[in-house]
């Protein structure tokens, strides 16, 4: 028989379960949080040709926030992620919508699901290059065109263009708008489709008024996610433009290629501040943790 | 079951274009990576060979790409094994809500939606100041984690929501221990999700650039390797080592899609036998 009082179920439970996320925590502490507070800090330092000291100056910001660079930069990525947005959001609902209404039988539509995610596994860049044979000057695409009478001349702004940057954008991420529209999708009582059909809705109607209305956290959830990929874009922008475009990604590359870690740092925390701001707007109309 | 309605035939012509546009210019670069020994970056085909696949194995040809194979799969690995214990840890505690598990929830999210390029350039300057070198194995490891974690949390985050407690309550009332329940009854329903988790943990890492881009070090990892090539590299030897690397990709999610479809099926079977008394 036990003499000594139990520890208080709550308490130890509560105490496991401080223990259990230990080491995630330390991971985002040191590898997250760390590098957070460390830029932040580095903003305000100085630096010259070869090396960066500590300080407290807001040139660093200064420098960033009055150059037309970057304004001139912030507008071309905006512009990037609205279209990247706008097709992401049109292919993903219908991809989705197919797959969650259309598909009957359950393993098709897993079948039909999983080809649409297994290019998520596979690499960026080397899906990035292969637009290059389909869109240069020689390419398919032109040839295409070419052979079918569209155009007489290969068409030069398939390639290196800001219409070859949406394009690899919206090849890279749709599927991050197909998967959880698809997984809210499923979600949805088939039953709420039928009460309407029953009640004379037309297809159309049951798609504005039911569908869509229900849908939305996934959209959200999809749309943060192309927001914030293209916003951090390094490499996608210089390479489909062939170095004529900019992003504010790019701009804190080429700041650490010339070592200016303070100003590198200062432009990603204003890059930091704008995505957060913009995921604050979104996050007001979905709950997260509800969607899983 | 209902007629096939008029736009199931426009979605589903949708729904192939879109496969193909996810597909195509993989396949296109698959097909030119054959090219013969003359031709270009573009069609024609000027003759069929495996020449520039041969030249990937001729080491002074183009960068160390077998070393930086090595190193992405050793990271690789290294990365699904972390972010499976850690994610199904992290996943038990959160299913009784604790104090700061919020705010912990909010770091997790927060984890995903941040540029990758910061989180790059912050562990570099913290290993900078600290005047520590950065190695694929240590700086380029722990940033992966911060992409492959949120991952793994939020999918075992989904796992438990739909978890039956009457299993474990029904393993409890039997007399086992928290672990014994854990170990004997949880893991093993949960174990395909488990090889889904490690899938992302795997792939995820092994094609991570921006994380690694400044945490890395002198030793490239294969992304890294990849890009250098795609700004130096203006021969068929490129599309050869692409369709490589995703032939590789796909190996390997060909492989944890089968485990997690033979795990399915034992589960059914043993499930099926225990309710026929067999045991």
């Amino acid at each position: 028989m036990k003499t000594r009082k139990a520890l208080d179920p709550d308490k130890r439970s509560e105490r496991v379960s401080w223990a259990l996320v230990t080491p995630l925590t330390l991971v985002l502490g040191f590898f997250l949080l760390a590098p957070i507070a460390t830029i932040v800090t580095v903003s305000f330092w100085g630096y010259n040709e070869w090396s960066f000291y500590p300080d407290f100056t807001f040139d660093n910001y200064l420098f960033h926030l009055t150059s037309a660079v970057t304004w001139a930069t912030y507008l071309k990525t905006l512009k990037f992620v609205v279209l990247t947005w706008v097709f992401c959001a049109v292919i993903g609902f219908t991809v989705a919508y197919f797959l969650a209404f259309h598909v009957q039988s359950l393993p098709v539509q897993i079948a039909l699901f999983l080809v649409c995610t297994i290019p998520f596994w596979t690499s960026n860049i080397i899906r990035m290059i292969s637009w290059i044979p389909f869109l240069g000057r020689n390419g398919l695409a032109n040839s295409a065109l070419i052979s079918l009478g569209v155009t007489d001349e290969p068409l030069e702004w398939l390639l290196y263009s800001d219409f070859a940057v949406v394009l690899a954008f919206v090849h890279l991420y749709a599927l991050f708008m197909v998967v959880p529209i698809f997984n809210t999708m499923m979600r949805i009582d088939k039953s709420l489709v039928e009460a309407a059909r029953d009640a004379g809705a037309t297809g159309f109607q049951i798609l504005m008024n039911v569908i869509i209305p229900l849908t939305k956290p996934g959209i959200m959830i999809g749309s943060i996610f192309v927001v914030t990929l293209v916003m951090g874009d390094v490499i996608t922008v210089r390479h489909m433009s062939g170095g004529q475009s900019a992003s504010v990604g790019r701009i804190i590359s080429n700041e650490i290629s010339l070592l200016q870690y303070p100003a590198a740092a200062a432009s990603s925390v204003v890059l930091l501040v704008t995505v957060l701001l913009m995921i604050g707007i979104m996050m007001r109309f979905v709950n997260i943790r509800k969607e899983l | 079951m209902e007629p096939r309605s008029r736009s199931f035939y426009g979605l589903a012509a949708f729904f192939a274009l879109f496969v193909l546009f996810l597909y195509g210019p993989v396949i296109t670069i698959g097909i030119l990576s054959f090219q013969g020994p003359q031709g270009g970056l573009t069609f024609p085909m000027n003759g069929v060979s495996l020449h520039w696949f041969r030249d990937l194995f001729e080491q002074q040809a183009v960068g160390d790409i077998w070393g930086s194979f090595r190193r992405s799969f050793a990271l690789g690995l290294m990365v699904m094994v972390v972010t499976v214990v850690f994610s199904v840890m992290g996943g038990m505690a959160f299913r009784r809500r604790f104090r700061g598990s919020s705010a912990l929830f909010y770091l997790i999210i927060a984890s995903l939606i941040i540029p990758s390029i910061l989180v790059s350039l912050g562990v570099g300057l913290i290993f900078n100041i600290l005047d520590l070198d950065v190695h694929w194995a240590t700086s380029g490891f722990g940033a992966q984690l911060t992409w492959t974690l949120p991952f793994g949390l939020l999918i075992m985050f989904a796992v438990f929501n739909r978890f039956d407690k009457s299993y474990e309550e029904a393993a409890r009332d039997l007399g086992a221990s928290p672990w014994q329940t854990v170990r004997h009854v949880v893991l093993p329903i949960i174990a395909p999700m488990l090889i889904g988790v490690a899938l992302f943990g795997f792939t995820l890492s092994y094609d991570e650039f921006a994380r690694t881009l400044l945490t890395a070090g002198s030793y490239n990892t294969l992304p890294l390797e990849i890009f250098g090539m795609t700004t130096n590299v203006t021969s068929p030897v490129l599309y050869a080592l692409g369709t490589l690397t995703t032939l590789f990709s796909f190996v390997i999610i060909g492989s944890f899609l089968t485990i997690v479809a033979l795990l399915r099926r034992a589960q059914a079977k043993r499930g099926s036998d225990a309710g026929q008394g067999l045991v």
